[in-house]
C-alpha cells in the first residue's frame, strides 16, 4: 500500500499528492441541504454535481439531492444564462422546492457568468425564491463553499424588523446531524430557545419510513433565515468555518456574536455551555454537570493508555482543531496535525493548543496532503491516526491504529447519526481512542502478558 | 406492467420537457421499430444521472492503468473524487511495475493559474512528479478551466517527452464537451489507440490470445472472466482497462481477437483495431450463466479449434456442477420476481442475462449514457444524426497498417464485429427510459414498485427509502465478483440478502396496526 511514497520529505510547490480537501461548490451543496425544502444547485457541467451527490450520499448513506445547469461547450462560450433559466424552471416544475440555492463551478466562474443578473431578471413563482453564491473551485476548500453558501443565504433573505426575535441562532458549521442533535439537546437543557443554520439533522439522517421524501422533515426555514437578522445573539461554532458568516451578520444586522471553536472535548464544550449561560443567565442544570463529570471520570480512568501516545490529526480545520484539543485533555501527544485547506488561522490556533499544553516535537500545517503527512510518519511514526476515511490507506501502509472523524467517511456506517461534539461526544471518541489503542496493544501482546483486565 | 406507463410518467411533465423526454422514454412495443433519442444535450434542472467528460475519460478509461501517473489538471475536486472510488482492482506486478491506483495526482490550480495561465504549474507539477517517482508514463486529464484558460495539455505531453525520455499523454477531455462521460470515453479511446497502442512487440505466447475491451475490473469481474478464459486455454493480454498497464497496452495489437464487454465506452478502439490491425471483436457477455457458456463457445467457434472447443464444453461442464447447487437455492427464492436496472451504458443490457437465470424479470432497463446503437443495435448506426455536442467529439480515423495488418482466419460466429443492443433483448411493455433522472426513476419506483432495483450510488437510497430493495450495480455495493459462473452465486447472494434481509419487516412499528385504546361496544339498553 502506497508503496512509492518516499520517507524523504521535499518540498512541492506544484503537485498535490492524495489531497486533504475538495473542492468548494460540495460545501456549498451541503450547506444548502440544510435548509428546509431547498434545492441546491449546481451552475456547471454535470459532472461536478454527480461528484458531489456521490460522495454526500457515500457519507450519509442517504439521498442527496441537487441539480446541475448541465453546461455544454456552447453554454461555456456564450455563457449559462439559458441554462440556469431553464434549469429553474424545471425544477420549480418538477421538483417543487420553496428555494433554490445556486452555487457556481470553477467553469461558470471561469467564463464569469453574472447569477446576480441572471436571478433579478428571472420571472420566478410568486412564493417561490432563489439564492446563490459564488464558489470558485480554485480557491480555499469545500469550507469556503459552506460558509459562502451560508453567507448566500443571508445576503438574500435576511432583514431586521426592529424588534428582536429573542432567540440565539447557532452556526454549527460543518457536522454531522447526530452533532446538531447533540448541539440542539444542550441548548435545550439550558433553556435556550435556538435557531440553527444550517440543520441538516433530519434531512441526511431521515428515518426510514416505506415513503420516499425528497425534503424530509428537516432544515433551517426560510423564515427561520430572515429572522436571522432579528436575533438576540449569535453563538458561531468553528472559527474558521464560522467567522465569516458572523462577522456578516453583525455588519448586516449588528447581531453580537460569540465566535467559539468546535465543541469537543471537555473545555471546547465547556465553552459552547458557558456562552449559552451568558445567553439565558440559567445556572448549568444537574443533567449537564453530570454528563461531564461522567467523561472526565471516564478520562481519568483510562488516562494510562492515553497518556504519551502520539497521534496524528488531519482533515477540516474546526473538527481538527477540536479533536487536538481533546487529545490535549487525555495527555497525548498530537505530532502531526495537518489540514488540506489554506488558512493560517489553523496553523496559529493548533500551536497556540501546543503551548498551551507544553507539549513539544509537534508540527500543524495548513494547505498539506496526505502524501505528506504520510513521510512525516515515515519519518518518526505515531500511534494513531484520526481523521477521514483517506487515511485508511496510510493507516494500512504503515499499520496504525486508525479512528475514523470528520468528512468524509464513506467506508463505515452509523457515524453521521451520533455525535462527536458536547460531553456525550467527547465519551464517544474517549471509546473509541481507547479501544483502538487498547486493541492494538492486545493484539501485540505476547501470550504470557496478555491480560484478561486491563 | 401495465400498458399506459409510460403516458403516466410522461403527462407530468410541462410541454417542452414533455417533447424532449418523450423521445427519451419508450415503452416497448413488438409491432414497430422501438427507436429511441439517445447521447443529446441533457435538460437543465431535470437532475440528470450523467457525469462529465473528464468523468468519463479519466474516471473510467485512464484512472485505472496502474502504472501510469495520470495527474488531473484543474482545481483539487475533480481529483479528488476521481481518487480510487470507482472499485477498478489492479494488482501490479511488483517486480515490474510501479503501482499509481492508490494515488491521487493534481495541480490544485488556485486563482492566480487561472487568471495567468496553468502550463507553468503543470510542467513543475510533472517535474515534480518525475522526480518523485520516476514514472514510464504520465498521462493529463484536462478538467473544465483547462480549454477556456487555453492551457495546451498536449503540447505539454510533448515537452515532457522530449525533456524527460518518457511517453506523455494530454487529454483534452474538459467536463462541458459532450453530452456526458461518453465524450471522455471516446477521447480516451483515441488517446490509447494514437500514443499507446501499437508501440509494444510482446508476441502472445499462444494462439489464442485476447484483449477483453470494456472490462474495468470492478470488484475483481475481469480476474474472474481471465480465469476462466485461463482454464479454458485462452490467453488474456490485457483487461481494458481495468488491471491494465501502460505496458501491457503497448502490444495489445498482437492479440488474435479483441472481446467487447462495455460496448459503449469501448467500441471506437475495438472497430479501430479492426480497421488498422486486422484484428475482429466479438461483443461478449459474461455477466450471467448461459450468457458466459455462449460467450466461450464464440470464442471457440472463432477459433475453429476442435481442442479448444472440447475444452471450453469441459469447463462448462465442470463450473456450473459447482455452482448448480448454490444457484437452485437461490433461483427458489427469487424465481417471478421482477427487476428494474439504471446503469451507465451496457450493464442494462448484460444483467437481464442473469436476472433471467435466477428467473427474475427486467421490466425496466435504463441507460445515463448510451448512444442509440447501445439500445437498438449497430446496424442503425448509419441512421445516426450527429448534432453540434457529438461533433465536439474528436473522431479519428485510422488506415490499414502495412507492417501489422494481419487476415487472420478464423471459423463461423453468428455475430462478429456486431452488437444486437439491449432492447431486442426485452419485451412487449417494457420501459426503457435514456438518460433517465431523479424524477422519473421516483416514479418508475412508484408505479411499477419492481422487487430489486440496481442502479448507482445516487438513486439507491431514495430507491430504499420507498420501499424496495436497491442495490448500487456500478459498484456492487462493494461485493462481486458478478461476473462468470462464481461471480452469478455471488450476485444471485446479493440480490436475495437484498430483498429478504430481516430488517425489512421492521420497518413499519407495531403500534402503527395495534391501537393504544381498546373498548366493547355495548348494545343500549
Amino acid at each position: 500500500m502506497l508503496d512509492l511514497t518516499p520517507k524523504e520529505v521535499k518540498e512541492r510547490s506544484a503537485l498535490r499528492i492524495n489531497p486533504c480537501k475538495t473542492c468548494q461548490p460540495v460545501g456549498a451543496m451541503f450547506a444548502a441541504l440544510g435548509v428546509a425544502k431547498c434545492m441546491p444547485h449546481s451552475h456547471g457541467s454535470q459532472g461536478c454535481c454527480s461528484y458531489h451527490r456521490m460522495v454526500l450520499s457515500r457519507h450519509f448513506k442517504e439521498p442527496a439531492v441537487a441539480s446541475s445547469s448541465s453546461f455544454t461547450e456552447g453554454a461555456s462560450v456564450f455563457g449559462g444564462r439559458s441554462n440556469v433559466n431553464t434549469a429553474v424552471k424545471n425544477i420549480f416544475d418538477m421538483y417543487n422546492p420553496d428555494i433554490i440555492a445556486v452555487h457556481t463551478t470553477c467553469l461558470s466562474e471561469t467564463i464569469g457568468d453574472d447569477l446576480n443578473s441572471f436571478i433579478m431578471d428571472m420571472e420566478l413563482p410568486s412564493d417561490k425564491l432563489v439564492v446563490h453564491c459564488n464558489t470558485p473551485s480554485y480557491v480555499g476548500s469545500h469550507i469556503n463553499g459552506f460558509f459562502n453558501m451560508m453567507m448566500g443565504f443571508m445576503n438574500y433573505l435576511t432583514k431586521k424588523s426592529g424588534t428582536t426575535n429573542g432567540k440565539t441562532a447557532v452556526f454549527p458549521g460543518w457536522v454531522n446531524p447526530g452533532d446538531i442533535r447533540e448541539l440542539k439537546r444542550i441548548a435545550k437543557l439550558m433553556k435556550t430557545s435556538t435557531v440553527f443554520f444550517p440543520d441538516q439533522s433530519g434531512v441526511l439522517d431521515a428515518p426510514m419510513s416505506n415513503k420516499y421524501e425528497m425534503y424530509p422533515e428537516g432544515g433551517t426555514k426560510i423564515e427561520e433565515i430572515r429572522g436571522l437578522g432579528d436575533s438576540k445573539n449569535l453563538i458561531a461554532l468553528g472559527e474558521i468555518i464560522s467567522v465569516e458568516p458572523a462577522e456578516l451578520l453583525e455588519k448586516k444586522w449588528k447581531v453580537p456574536f460569540t465566535l467559539l471553536p468546535m465543541p469537543i472535548g471537555v473545555a471546547y464544550t465547556d465553552k459552547y455551555v458557558m456562552a449559552l449561560r451568558d445567553t439565558t443567565k440559567v445556572e448549568i442544570p444537574e443533567e449537564l454537570e453530570a454528563e461531564r463529570g461522567r467523561l472526565v471520570d471516564l478520562m481519568l480512568d483510562s488516562a494510562q493508555y492515553t497518556h504519551g501516545k502520539s497521534v496524528a490529526i488531519f482533515g477540516d480545520p474546526d473538527i481538527v482543531i477540536g479533536l487536538v484539543s481533546l487529545a490535549l485533555e487525555l495527555g497525548m501527544i498530537p505530532k502531526y496535525v495537518i489540514t488540506g485547506t489554506p488558512k493560517e488561522e489553523f496553523t496559529r490556533k493548533v500551536e497556540a493548543l501546543f503551548k498551551h499544553y507544553d507539549v513539544e516535537g509537534c508540527k500543524a500545517k495548513a494547505n498539506t496532503d496526505l502524501f505528506e503527512l504520510h513521510q512525516w510518519i515515515k519519518n518518526e511514526r505515531v500511534d494513531l491516526m484520526i481523521g477521514s476515511t483517506y487515511g485508511k490507506q496510510i493507516a494500512r501502509a504503515e499499520d496504525i491504529p486508525f479512528i475514523r472523524a470528520g468528512f468524509p467517511v464513506i467506508d463505515r456506517y452509523g457515524g453521521p447519526l451520533q455525535p462527536i461534539v458536547g460531553y456525550e461526544g467527547g465519551v464517544r471518541l474517549v471509546e473509541k481512542i481507547t479501544n483502538a489503542l487498547m486493541d492494538r496493544f492486545d493484539r501485540d501482546s505476547t501470550d504470557e502478558d496478555f491480560e484478561l483486565v486491563l | 406492467m401495465t400498458a399506459n406507463c409510460r403516458e403516466k410518467l410522461l403527462e407530468k411533465y410541462s410541454a417542452k420537457v414533455y417533447k424532449n423526454r418523450k423521445e427519451h422514454v419508450l415503452q416497448l412495443d413488438t409491432d414497430k421499430s422501438n427507436t429511441i433519442a439517445a447521447n443529446t444535450r441533457a435538460i437543465p434542472g431535470v437532475m440528470t444521472a450523467r457525469g462529465c467528460c473528464y468523468a468519463g475519460c479519466k474516471g473510467v478509461v485512464i484512472g485505472p492503468l496502474k502504472d501510469v501517473c495520470v495527474i488531473t489538471h484543474g482545481p483539487i475536486g475533480c481529483g479528488f473524487y476521481s481518487w480510487g472510488t470507482r472499485r477498478n482492482k489492479a494488482k501490479p506486478d511488483e517486480n515490474t511495475d510501479k503501482n499509481f491506483i492508490p494515488y491521487c495526482f493534481s495541480t490544485d490550480m488556485q486563482e492566480s493559474d487561472i487568471v495567468f495561465g496553468g502550463e507553468k504549474k503543470l510542467e513543475k507539477a510533472i517535474e515534480e512528479a518525475v522526480e518523485l517517482f520516476s514514472p514510464k508514463c504520465i498521462m493529463i486529464c484536462s478538467t473544465c478551466p483547462i480549454g477556456l484558460i487555453g492551457d495546451d495539455v498536449q503540447a505539454v505531453a510533448k515537452r515532457t517527452e522530449a525533456k524527460y525520455g518518457i511517453a506523455a499523454i494530454g487529454y483534452s477531455c474538459e467536463g462541458y464537451k459532450g453530452v456526458s462521460q461518453s465524450g471522455g470515453h471516446h477521447i480516451a479511446n483515441n488517446g490509447l489507440m494514437r500514443y499507446v497502442i501499437g508501440i509494444g512487440d510482446k508476441q502472445p505466447k499462444t494462439k489464442f490470445s485476447v484483449n477483453v475491451l470494456g472490462e474495468y475490473n470492478i470488484g475483481g469481474d475481469g480476474w474472474e472472466e481471465e480465469r476462466i478464459l485461463k482454464r479454458c486455454g485462452i490467453e488474456v493480454k490485457n483487461l481494458f482497462t481495468g488491471d491494465a498497464s501502460f505496458e501491457g497496452l503497448k502490444s495489445a495489437h498482437l492479440v488474435h481477437l479483441n472481446l467487447v464487454m462495455c460496448h459503449r465506452s469501448i467500441n471506437y478502439i475495438a472497430e479501430m483495431m479492426k480497421t488498422k490491425y486486422g484484428i475482429d471483436w466479438l461483443k461478449v457477455n459474461f455477466v450471467g450463466i448461459e450468457a458466459t457458456c455462449k460467450s466461450l463457445r464464440d470464442i471457440a467457434a472463432y477459433f475453429n479449434d476442435s481442442e479448444l472447443k472440447a475444452r471450453v464444453e469441459e469447463v462448462i461442464k465442470d463450473e456450473l456442477a459447482t455452482i448448480r447447487e448454490d444457484i437452485e437455492h437461490y433461483k427458489k427464492k427469487l424465481n417471478g420476481k421482477t427487476a428494474g436496472i439504471f446503469s451507465g451504458g451496457s450493464r442494462s443490457h448484460h444483467y437481464q442475462d442473469l436476472l433471467k437465470n435466477l428467473g427474475v424479470k427486467t421490466v425496466i432497463a435504463g441507460y445515463e449514457f448510451a448512444h442509440r446503437d447501445d439500445y437498438e443495435g449497430r446496424d442503425i448506426i448509419p441512421n445516426i444524426k450527429e448534432d453540434a455536442d457529438n461533433k465536439n467529439i474528436e473522431n479519428i480515423t485510422v488506415t490499414k497498417d502495412e507492417k501489422l495488418y494481419r487476415e487472420i482466419k478464423h471459423g463461423d460466429v453468428a455475430e462478429l464485429n456486431a452488437y444486437a443492443g439491449m432492447i431486442p433483448e426485452m419485451c412487449k411493455d417494457d420501459i426503457v427510459v435514456d438518460d433517465y433522472n431523479h424524477f422519473e426513476t421516483d416514479e418508475l419506483i412508484k408505479s411499477v414498485k419492481p422487487d430489486i432495483f440496481l442502479s448507482g450510488i445516487k438513486d439507491k437510497y431514495s430507491i430504499q427509502k420507498a420501499g424496495v430493495a436497491s442495490r448500487q450495480i456500478h459498484s456492487y455495493d462493494y461485493s462481486g465478483p458478478y461476473s462468470g459462473f462464481r461471480g452469478a452465486v455471488n450476485f444471485a447472494r446479493d440480490v436475495a440478502m437484498a430483498i429478504y434481509t430481516n430488517s425489512w419487516a421492521l420497518v413499519t412499528p407495531p403500534w402503527k396496526h395495534k391501537p393504544m385504546l381498546t373498548g366493547q361496544i355495548k348494545e343500549a339498553k
